[in-house]
């Protein structure tokens, strides 16, 4: 296998395999943390800063983690750095704590971090692993800042809290609301496939390559959705 | 019979108001990966009910009795994953080896359920919300319901999704999501109707 240069690890994250857009993982977090920018940048940093510590973590860790018993290790992993970064936020961002809820716990069954641990850094050196993180981490905050600017600029009429002056008095509310999310992510997904005239890969993102369980079900339940058009 | 009236909102709200899929959001990649066809929805959601159930019956003392007693509060989140993906294995051991037409239907789903933020979240939100034991339990049974209700109607609109044509940018996924967003607008209509039933 052909050594990667650093760089291109690094926008491999951000672009072409984005984890949000393209990769399609991660949904839950993506779609309820996105009603306004403040929450989803804080939560797309908390994601970013856990991904980077564990991904170093496991790829340390790599050659001493058993094979069978290497999900739930990776999961203690996960959750412990979870914790780290819970309390943190807890305790110099309050407000962000508040406005997170149970989503910031929720990180730790985040398929991006588990699928990436899987993927990634149990197979690579710790330094491609921590820029992977980084890159990854930053896609994931960038598609979550894209997100969460479509929904608050139509939905609530302001920026990262900011009134904005025309847009407050023809607020859609919709676009705040569970059923907005979805519409906006559905259509994000739709106009990325038209700009790169379906070159980003979406028919991986159903079938068991993009999945972190796939080593735990051997295509068991969802074999079926490999032929995804 | 004013607790069992709060037992019932619980039940209600969860399933229809506070839907785990469609409001909450949590749970979303089995809704969108396991509902192309109406079996398999049944068998994910009959799954993730009974780890639900089982798992809040294991958490809820667990935080109570040891981690609160022990002031040892900030290793819920450890605590509860491991929990639940012992709880899913040992299920699935004990199903392979005293129900295998039970295991056949619902066994290839369990290992999906180990990283599903729906039960995890359950567990937790159980515990935020203050719930008794009794409450706990009949909160995840609505979730999980909810869920059930959720992948069933959305496997049958995907069938039809499927024989209509798409536009190419909209295929896949994308037009997926877009259904999925009109079932939850549909049920953003049951918003504050379970208080006014018993008003």
């Amino acid at each position: 296998m052909k050594e990667k240069s650093s760089v291109s690890v690094l926008l491999n994250g951000i672009l072409k395999e984005n984890p949000v857009l393209v990769l399609i993982l991660g949904t839950c977090p993506t779609l309820a943390t996105t009603t306004t920018v403040k929450g989803a940048v804080g939560m797309g940093l908390a994601a970013m800063c856990v991904l980077i510590c564990s991904n170093v973590f496991i790829s340390l860790l790599r050659k001493r983690i058993p094979e069978s018993m290497r999900i739930p290790c990776y999961i203690v992993i996960i959750a412990g750095f979870v914790t780290i970064v819970k309390m943190i936020v807890q305790a110099y961002l309050p407000e962000l704590y508040e406005t997170l809820g149970v989503y910031l716990d929720l990180i730790t069954v985040n398929c991006i971090i588990l699928g990436r641990a899987e993927m990634f850094a149990n197979k690579n050196p710790v330094v491609a692993s921590a820029l992977d993180g980084i890159g990854m981490g930053l896609g994931f905050t960038l598609a979550l800042t894209m997100m969460s600017t479509i929904r608050e600029v139509f939905g609530a009429g302001s920026f990262f809290g900011i009134e904005i002056p025309f847009m407050a008095n023809y607020k859609i509310e919709f676009f705040t609301k569970a059923p907005g999310g979805l519409l906006v992510y559905g259509l994000l997904i739709a106009f990325i496939y038209a700009v790169t005239h379906g070159k980003a890969p979406l028919k991986k993102s159903f079938s068991c390559e993009g999945c972190p369980n796939a080593a735990n079900c051997q295509g068991g339940s969802c074999s079926e959705k490999g032929d995804e058009n | 019979m004013e607790s069992f009236k709060l037992l019932i909102i619980i039940l209600l709200s969860s399933v229809l108001v506070d839907n785990y899929v469609l409001s909450r959001f949590l749970g979303i990649c089995p809704f969108l990966g396991v509902s192309k066809k109406i079996d398999q929805a049944v068998g994910m959601g009959v799954a993730v009910t009974v780890v639900m159930l089982l798992a809040t019956a294991a958490t809820w003392p667990i935080q109570k009795f040891v981690l609160d007693t022990l002031g040892l509060g900030y290793l819920q989140n450890i605590a509860f994953i491991l929990i639940i993906a012992t709880l899913v294995q040992i299920l699935e051991l004990v199903l392979k080896k005293f129900s295998p037409s039970l295991y056949k239907g619902l066994g290839v789903y369990l290992p999906l359920i180990t990283t599903n933020c729906a039960v995890l979240g359950v567990t937790i939100n159980n515990i935020i919300d203050g719930y008794s034991f009794i409450e706990s339990m009949v909160s995840s049974l609505g979730c999980g319901l909810g869920f059930l209700l959720a992948m069933v109607l959305f496997s049958g609109i995907r069938s039809r999704i499927d024989d209509t044509k798409v536009p190419a940018p909209f295929r896949g996924l994308a037009v997926t999501l877009i259904a999925a967003s009109f079932i939850s607008l549909a049920f953003m209509g049951f918003s504050g109707i379970v208080e006014s039933i018993f008003a």
